[in-house]
């Protein structure tokens, strides 16, 4: 059985509290024991999912239907999300080379026998997981079941307003009250009268017979679909970050002077100067005292960027065309396409070149030339002066000594460079080694013929620059905007309706609204003392 | 509506559904779609060899390419050049090509290097890292088997032993 028979003869689907033709409160189990007027939330509608499931599909649809279900998601969610936070994502440990026994050590170390659950538990990717994104699909899911199957059958009842309601109905509102009234002569009048004040109060009449239903603010009822649906959008948004070509966040390191390629991007940028600007005093409102130090006003880095021509080869050759310059500022990413470049990080002051003198010991140490050693590309050999050139033997960018006391480099970056070099004079066929080493010049002939002079290095700065795109984000934003409407049509407008009956010598009045009681009991005297009505109202807004 | 009818709405709202947690589980498991697997096909490149010529991987159609990724500040990587050497030697006639990528290192200290550790294997010189970034390299040494036709068959990630590199180049001589 999935129908119910109302006195009037009406069957109504199982589940519907208020006969769907008469209004009449159908003698359903609950009211027997709960003799209080049930929740109209609904319009005493079925709900769509309220009948027996018989098929698979209905069971699973009955069971997103479920707001307690919702609930019940969005508490698991909430304990999960929560749980992700106690020790940091993978993504966020300084770990540089994430081999899994190093991101294992990392949590085990840092945190113990926690981090160490932690990790086997796979909440340093929780975020991520294969079941935190099937919970967020669910609740999505949920979202969209609830709603529709509540929105349709109110959206029936709502578009069919009763006007002449059962007595039971309108004995059963929050507000209710009733008077004698007899005469039939002065009824129309009366009921003429009533209409032009509640017009006047922006209510929307429905008449029928010796009945008025009195209507505003229908549309609030639709609040909550609305901002669901913005939810949805905003979800849909989300999870289309996943399809390929959508999303896009990396990182470049560019020195001055450099040129890099934006990694899976057909772009290239240049890097034509980096700089900080610091306040000056006379810039400041007040005089602090910075104890010597000072305050960054902007980190800017003037860059170019290139669309590379030539991508069907990676490693290739790039046949580059600028497409945009400027400078790219904290906050101020330069854009291009969908392309956002953000000033991100920096390396101040960072060697780029060692330069040198070379001297000639024999003429009392005179300067024949200087020497630039690029850290980046040493070039192998230079010509220093006429008959003199200088040749590179061998760089190690980050010196070492290794186990077996042999000269090796520990990263690929100068954090500590050591060149061997060669001169070579072609005239007077010398050759002579020396090295360069932290600060210090070694000859490997002391009684040779040259020396080197250390002068100032070349220091350059290293903008880090974000790379993101998010096409997204417009329908992430729409769906923020739709969820706001929501909320403001459901926040700030009320469904209000008020019930004027005439009948069996009396005359009853009922009202009822979503919320904010008070501005409608407000209204509702207001127009009987116009009216002139002396209605006690029965008020059961405080139960 | 029908109960009929309800319920193919039914089915399909829930079917869109099931697709969006499809999608969404699966880029939950996928992150890098661009990630390099055993059993597809290497993405190709061309870089400068040390000596300036360069070279393509998709002109090495038809051998067997060990693709070998190091830096000379990595002491697993240098330590197994000589296993890497004597497979090249022993297989260079049979079809096999083996290609040692440095990752952005200068041409002085890659040449320095590779005369110190004696390898004659063609070096190509990875200046700004793009192909070690397409290849999504993380700890070095890691090395790719590539068989004649272009598709990965193994990814070693780690120092390799002489029988390690020779099993792998078993799998992907021509």
């Amino acid at each position: 059985m999935d129908q119910r028979k109302c006195e009037c003869g009406h069957a109504n689907p199982f589940g519907t509290l208020l006969c769907e033709s008469c209004g009449k409160l159908l003698d359903t189990n609950q009211s027997i024991q709960q003799p209080q007027f049930p929740d109209i939330r609904y319009e005493g509608m079925a709900r769509r999912s309220q009948t027996f499931a018989s098929t698979p599909i209905n069971l699973v649809w009955n069971f997103f239907s479920s707001v307690k279900v919702a609930i019940y998601i969005i508490l698991v969610i909430l304990v999960a999300s929560a749980i992700g936070t106690i020790f940091p994502q993978q993504m966020y440990i300084p770990v540089p080379v994430p081999t899994e026994a190093d991101v294992a050590r990392f949590y085990s170390e840092t945190y113990g026998i926690w981090g160490q659950l932690f990790y086997r538990l796979g909440l340093h990717n929780l975020y991520s997981s294969w079941w935190f994104v099937t919970l967020l699909v669910m609740l999505g899911t949920s979202l969209i079941i609830c709603s529709l199957d509540r929105v349709i059958p109110l959206y029936k009842a709502l578009n069919k307003p009763r006007v002449n309601q059962h007595l039971s109905f309108l004995k059963g509102q929050k507000l209710f009250g009733e008077t004698n009234f007899d005469g039939t002569a002065d009824s129309r009048a009366l009921l003429e009268r009533s209409e032009k004040l509640l017009k006047k109060k922006g209510y929307r009449i429905f008449q029928s017979g010796e009945a008025i239903l009195a209507e505003k603010g229908r549309f609030s009822r639709w609040g909550p679909y609305v901002n669901h649906i913005g939810l949805i959008i905003f979800l849909i948004g989300v999870l289309m970050r996943n399809i390929p070509g959508f999303y896009l966040d990396t990182y470049v390191w560019v020195r001055e002077g450099e040129t890099v390629a934006l990694p899976d991007t057909p772009y290239y940028i240049k890097n034509l100067g980096y700089k900080t600007e610091y306040w000056k005093e006379e810039e400041m409102a007040e005089k602090l005292d910075l104890k010597g130090g000072t305050i960054p006003k902007n980190y800017q880095t003037d860059a170019v960027l290139y669309l590379n021509k030539n991508t069907e080869l990676p490693g290739a050759n790039p046949d580059l065309v600028e497409i945009q310059r400027g400078p790219i500022v904290v906050n101020h990413p330069m854009k291009y396409d969908d392309i956002s470049l953000y000033q991100s990080g920096v390396q101040e002051m960072e060697l780029g070149a060692l330069n040198f003198s070379l001297i000639d010991k024999q003429a009392g140490n005179k300067k024949l030339g200087t020497i630039k050693l690029d850290l980046y590309e040493p070039k192998p050999e230079q010509l220093v002066t006429d008959g003199v050139k200088v040749r590179v033997l061998d760089y190690f960018p980050n010196f070492y000594l290794d186990n077996n006391g042999k000269p090796a480099t520990k990263s690929n970056l100068p954090k500590n460079p050591m060149f061997a070099i060669e001169v070579q004079s072609v005239k007077e066929n010398i050759r002579e080694k020396m090295a360069y080493l932290s600060g210090q010049v070694i000859l490997k002939d002391k009684n040779g013929r040259f020396g080197l002079e250390i002068e100032m290095p070349d220091f350059v700065d290293i903008s880090g620059i974000m790379v993101r795109k998010d096409r997204a984000v417009p329908l992430i934003y729409f769906g923020a905007f739709i969820f706001m409407v929501g909320v403001v049509m459901g926040f700030f407008w009320q469904h209000r309706r008020i019930w004027i009956q005439l009948g069996d010598g009396h005359l009853y009045l009922a009202g009822h609204t979503n919320k904010n009681w008070f501005g409608m009991r407000r209204e509702v005297q207001a127009f009987m003392e116009e009216m002139k009505l002396s209605i006690s109202l029965e008020d059961k807004t405080k139960m | 509506m029908n109960t009929k009818n309800r319920t193919s709405v039914r089915i399909a709202i829930l079917g869109i559904l099931l697709v969006a947690l499809v999608f969404a589980v699966y880029s939950s498991f996928v992150k890098d779609p661009n990630v390099i697997k055993v059993g597809r096909d290497a993405p190709n490149f061309s870089l400068e060899q040390l000596n300036g010529t360069p070279v393509t991987l998709s002109d090495l159609r038809g051998k067997g390419v060990v693709l070998n990724f190091w830096g000379t500040w990595c002491e697993p990587c240098k330590a197994e050049m000589p296993a890497l050497q004597k497979q090249y030697e022993a297989s260079k006639d049979k079809g096999l090509v083996v290609l040692g990528v440095n990752i952005g290192e200068s041409a002085i200290t890659v040449e320095q290097f590779v005369k110190q550790v004696d390898v004659n294997f063609p070096i190509l010189m990875d200046r700004q890292s793009n192909i070690t970034k397409l290849y999504r390299i993380g700890p070095i040494p890691t090395t790719f088997f590539i068989d004649p036709d272009g598709e990965v068959q193994e990814i070693f990630v780690g120092q390799m032993t002489e029988s390690i590199i020779a099993e792998n180049v078993a799998k992907i001589l021509p």
